[in-house]
């Protein structure tokens, strides 16, 4: 249709002339217009900022509606009775505006004089200062005391400019005891801020970092607020909100440590390298987690210094490795009792099968290759499966491990959870290796060999395991049943109430059956504790309860056939790591422990005693508690 | 081969501007708007360095766009007027049944994983298109012409108005309209538009306007009844500019922008932003910065040698101008609140391409000149 109108227009004559004057003359015309309106705008400037300038001036200063945000207190963490772990304290520090101030030389020294900061925190000041818009608060000096806040309240009306300000921090009042238990929260760090909701988080300035304070992050933090003020040029907030919607606080959550044992194991394991687990094998409760050394974690909320921080990395102790979770050691003698029981179950021996321990082992091969025992002079000729948990005798197991075959004893030490996430709410364990035949396939591409399997008998060789799967499987042992998932959080509080979360069954679980065999074991890790001759009788000497256990003491370097173990000629590092598993009462096994000291030497001798303190807590505090509830 | 010769002799005695297509004056006028733009944006994006570097980047692009389109000869643009039209028509229909929406609105149409809003391209394409009609024709346009003309402009704007997109539709109407009103429309003619406006406009309140469109309307004509909530925007930016006083309070100490009680302050309201920190003093440099670049366009258009590159730059002068003036009556509480940005000094730059492109075309149009006989 365009096309015609312009076929139809085109022969129209133009006057090239009259058309240029038209354009002139409109063109100049809408010049003055804008010239015009441009006239216009830098009249209404004028009105605005010239002649309306004081009214605006003072509205600016007086009359300012303000959307702040307000983070959410984070959840608070409670042990099983209620003992506060991680709370939110005050910290109190000085800000100065510098606007507000008219000399700030005279200021500064004044504070000085009153003995409430010292050089480096002017020098820290000064710094900050440059940068920073004069309206804005610049901070002083951070983490006061309740004396300093005394000192500077008094002297307040001399430092007009400076003021007390105070915000909530994450405080963990058992500092190191629960370190590798809690772990700690810091300042949200650039990749942390892409990874979280920007919205919920504008007001927050602390994160989960590792440990629980991790794993819980999105329980813990809560909802952000806002609050409508009205707000002077400083900033500062002029009389009540106009509106608001308060933040909802994180949820509070109860674990299952008890902080007793938490403090008795830690206690225990003071001059160590190592960790202990204790738990309630009828639910997967983890009553004490310990892991030695380990650090304040305090020191890290508010940001650790670069030289104490280097220091922790550093150490060759490794404070900040968390070896309940993560530490992965031979289990040694430990397993012996779920090997017997599995030897037992699957007809491979019988409570009556002996063998002759003549102080070391040949396997029925080709090589006749010869394997000692850990005791130069044997165990004697008529070792039963009894006699060899007791007194720990090897060869016993070797001939057992070598009956049995590899496939038997990964299936089934599977169902025990060794080579399996105990499930912990932390997300940061280990699974360790239980060793098979196609794990040695994909991992080592080698083929397995039988004696590969003679040593998986003693728990060592390839096999390794973490605390917290050491305590797992002879929680097993303990009480006969099922295997939970290891936990911390066992209830959330939900409007001022407690919720309880129910336990979770593990996936694989061994059949045990008619418990005869189970018994078997039982008695004779009950002989460890208790009979003259047990591996750890010294170390529960006079105990008012009776438990059971088993010892274990992992070499860590190959001695050869013809050498002795001579303990003072081999570096600490190398010397052996005692390792003891145990489980009370006898009659209704309700707590399961495991123990491991790097370098401890025998099993009965440093292991074992710290278990002991730990169950003497346990029993202590129930003793107490039962009184206590006699009176009331 | 005179010609030749006489090409040849002229291009030696070109500056290098001329060379490359570049009218320096404007050049001039756009490189310092963008410069003092810089200043206050990174005072006002809260001395963020992330978005100063995004701006830049976005002002580069926009800077090679606009070199690229000052070296296509403006009749190439008079040849390609009618097909860029109505490619342009035909995406905007296509934005109603395929396009994707954005801030309540149907504006985006994405061809392989670019997505643009045919509506800028039609910011351009409206003015061209009537230029290019008119350029035919005997001036001044007869009634049969300005009724083909309206019907040009009204398509386009109806079509963005339904997306909806209230602020662009009125910009790509006035585009059109510049056209006619510089082509010579009769002011008889102009002044009975003007009464049909008056009678009509009341009618479109009751019928057209969505809710959100006459709240911002009734928040202009009184905005101190909404403090908190649409009011607030331009109470707040009318507090900044005023406390500014003469001298302003220095840059990046503005207390109304910094403590974060001027909204969208790095975007529509950089205005404001500027009023607080540079003063009276700042403003009377930003508008007499506008000014040049318009006076210039102007001049462009004067000279320009033939029917459709005088509308066409006298058009696109009038255009930038009404962004500019639109942008800051708003700010300054003269207008009401429309969402369109302070151009090339607002952060951001959907429209910052376009701006640039048809400045490109100011200054194709300026140097890309035939020698007229005598």
């Amino acid at each position: 249709m365009l096309k015609q109108t312009s076929q139809f227009k085109a022969p129209a004559f133009k006057d090239h002339r009259q058309e240029r004057e038209i354009l002139v003359s409109r063109t100049v015309f809408a010049f003055i217009i804008v010239i015009l309106l441009f006239v216009l705008l830098l009249a209404r400037s004028w009105f605005l900022q010239i002649i309306e300038h004081e009214n605006y001036q003072t509205r600016s200063n007086n009359n300012r509606i303000s959307v702040q945000r307000v983070a959410p207190n984070r959840g608070l963490v409670f042990d099983r009775n209620g003992v506060l772990l991680a709370e939110n304290k005050s910290v109190y520090s000085i800000q100065v505006i510098p606007e507000q101030v008219k000399n700030i030389d005279d200021l500064l020294d004044r504070i000085k004089a009153l003995n409430l900061i010292e050089q480096k925190h002017l020098s820290r000041f000064k710094r900050k200062l440059r940068g920073t818009r004069r309206f804005k608060s610049v901070q002083l000096k951070t983490r006061l005391t309740e004396k300093d806040v005394a000192v500077f309240s008094a002297n307040g009306h001399m430092l007009k400019g400076a003021r007390i300000e105070a915000q909530l921090v994450r405080y963990y009042p058992f500092e190191n005891i629960l370190a590798h238990t809690l772990g700690f929260v810091g300042r949200i760090n650039e990749k942390e801020l892409k990874q979280i909701d920007t919205v919920n988080y504008r007001a927050t300035r602390f994160i989960g970092k590792v440990g629980l304070e991790k794993h819980y992050e999105e329980l813990l933090h809560g909802k952000i607020g806002s609050r409508t003020v009205e707000i002077d040029v400083q900033g500062r907030t002029i009389g009540k909100a106009l509106d608001e919607d308060p933040p909802i606080p994180g949820t509070n959550i109860k674990l299952s440590i008890d902080i007793n044992l938490q403090k008795a194991a830690s206690a225990a394991m003071e001059e160590y390298r190592g960790a202990v687990v204790a738990i309630n094998p009828r639910n997967g409760d983890v009553l004490a987690l310990v892991s030695t050394p380990n650090y304040n974690p305090n020191s890290f909320v508010t940001g650790i210094s670069t030289k104490d921080y280097a220091k922790l990395t550093g150490s060759n102790s490794q404070p900040l490795f968390n070896r309940a979770l993560r530490g992965l050691y031979s289990p040694g003698s430990t397993i012996k009792p779920m090997l017997a029981w599995v030897g037992l179950e699957n007809r491979i021996i019988t409570t009556k099968t002996t063998i002759n321990d003549p102080g070391y082992w040949v396997m029925p091969t080709k090589e006749q290759r010869i394997i000692r025992d850990w005791k130069p002079t044997g165990h004697g000729s008529h070792v039963d499966v009894s006699k060899a948990i007791t007194q720990s005798c090897d060869p016993f197991f070797y001939d057992l491990a070598y009956k049995m075959g590899i496939d038997l004893i990964s299936s089934e030490m599977f169902k025990f959870g060794f080579g399996r996430s105990t499930g912990i709410d932390m997300g940061e364990e280990l699974k360790g290796i239980m060793p098979s035949r196609e794990w040695k396939r994909v991992d080592r591409s080698l083929s397995w060999y039988p004696g590969d399997t003679v040593n998986v008998g003693i728990g060592q060789g390839y096999w390794n395991a973490t605390p917290l799967q050491l305590a797992n499987a002879v929680g097993l042992i303990a009480t006969g049943e099922s295997r939970f998932n290891l936990r911390l959080k066992t209830a959330i509080e939900d409007k001022d109430e407690w919720r309880s979360v129910e336990p979770i069954l593990a996936l694989e679980q061994p059949n045990f059956g008619d418990a005869k065999n189970l018994n078997h074991v039982r008695r004779a890790m009950e002989k460890v504790t208790l009979f003259p001759w047990g591996t750890a009788k010294t170390a529960f000497r006079g105990a008012t309860y009776m438990s059971a256990g088993k010892t274990g003491t992992v070499q860590l370097i190959k001695i050869a056939e013809d050498e002795e173990y001579d303990k003072d000629a081999i570096d600490e590092k190398f010397h052996d790591n005692a390792v003891y598993i145990g489980y009370a009462p006898l009659k209704y096994p309700e707590i399961a422990i495991a123990v491991v000291i790097e370098n401890g030497g025998h099993g009965g001798e440093s292991a074992a005693p710290v278990a002991r303190a730990v169950l003497d807590a346990y029993f202590e505090f129930q003793k107490k508690n039962k009184l206590l509830a006699e009176v009331q | 081969m005179a010609l030749l010769s006489g090409d040849m002799s002229d291009r030696r005695n070109k500056s290098f501007a001329a060379k490359v297509h570049i009218d320096l004056p404007l050049l001039a006028g756009l490189l310092i708007l963008m410069g003092f733009g810089l200043m206050v944006l990174y005072s006002a994006s809260g001395e963020s360095q992330l978005q100063l570097r995004a701006q830049i980047i976005r002002l580069l692009i926009a800077f090679g766009v606009m070199v690229f389109f000052a070296w296509i000869p403006p009749r190439v643009y008079k040849k390609w007027t009618p097909l860029v039209f109505s490619i342009g028509i035909i995406m905007l229909v296509a934005v109603i049944f395929v396009g994707e929406m954005g801030k309540g609105a149907q504006r985006w149409l994405s061809f392989g994983g670019i997505r643009f809003q045919p509506s800028e391209i039609m910011k351009l394409a409206v003015p061209m298109m009537v230029a290019w009609y008119f350029s035919e024709r005997r001036l001044p346009p007869n009634f049969k012409e300005l009724f083909v003309a309206g019907f040009l402009i009204g398509l386009p704007t109806f079509l963005i108005m339904i997306q909806p997109d209230l602020g662009t539709s009125i910009l790509i109407a006035s585009s059109g309209a510049f056209v006619i009103f510089l082509a010579g429309i009769k002011w008889r003619i102009l002044v009975s538009l003007f009464l049909f406006v008056v009678i009509y406009a009341p009618i479109h309140w009751l019928f057209v306007m969505q809710g959100y469109q006459k709240q911002r309307v009734l928040t202009f004509l009184n905005p101190e009844q909404d403090r908190l909530g649409a009011g607030y925007h331009i109470i707040q930016s009318q507090i900044a500019i005023g406390s500014g006083g003469m001298q302003g309070k220095g840059w990046m100490q503005g207390t109304q922008s910094q403590l974060e009680f001027l909204p969208e302050r790095n975007t529509d309201f950089i205005f404001a932003v500027l009023g607080e920190e540079f003063g009276f003093t700042g403003v009377l440099i930003l508008l007499a910065t506008y000014l040049w670049i318009v006076g210039r366009g102007f001049l462009i258009s004067l000279r320009a040698q033939e029917t459709y590159t005088r509308l066409l730059s006298g058009a696109i002068t009038l255009t930038f101008f009404v962004y500019v003036f639109v942008n800051i009556g708003m700010v300054t509480g003269i207008l009401p609140v429309v969402g369109l940005p302070l151009p090339l000094v607002s952060y951001g730059g959907t429209s910052m391409v376009t701006l640039m492109i048809s400045f490109g075309i100011l200054m194709g149009i300026q140097t890309h000149k035939k020698l007229l006989p005598g």
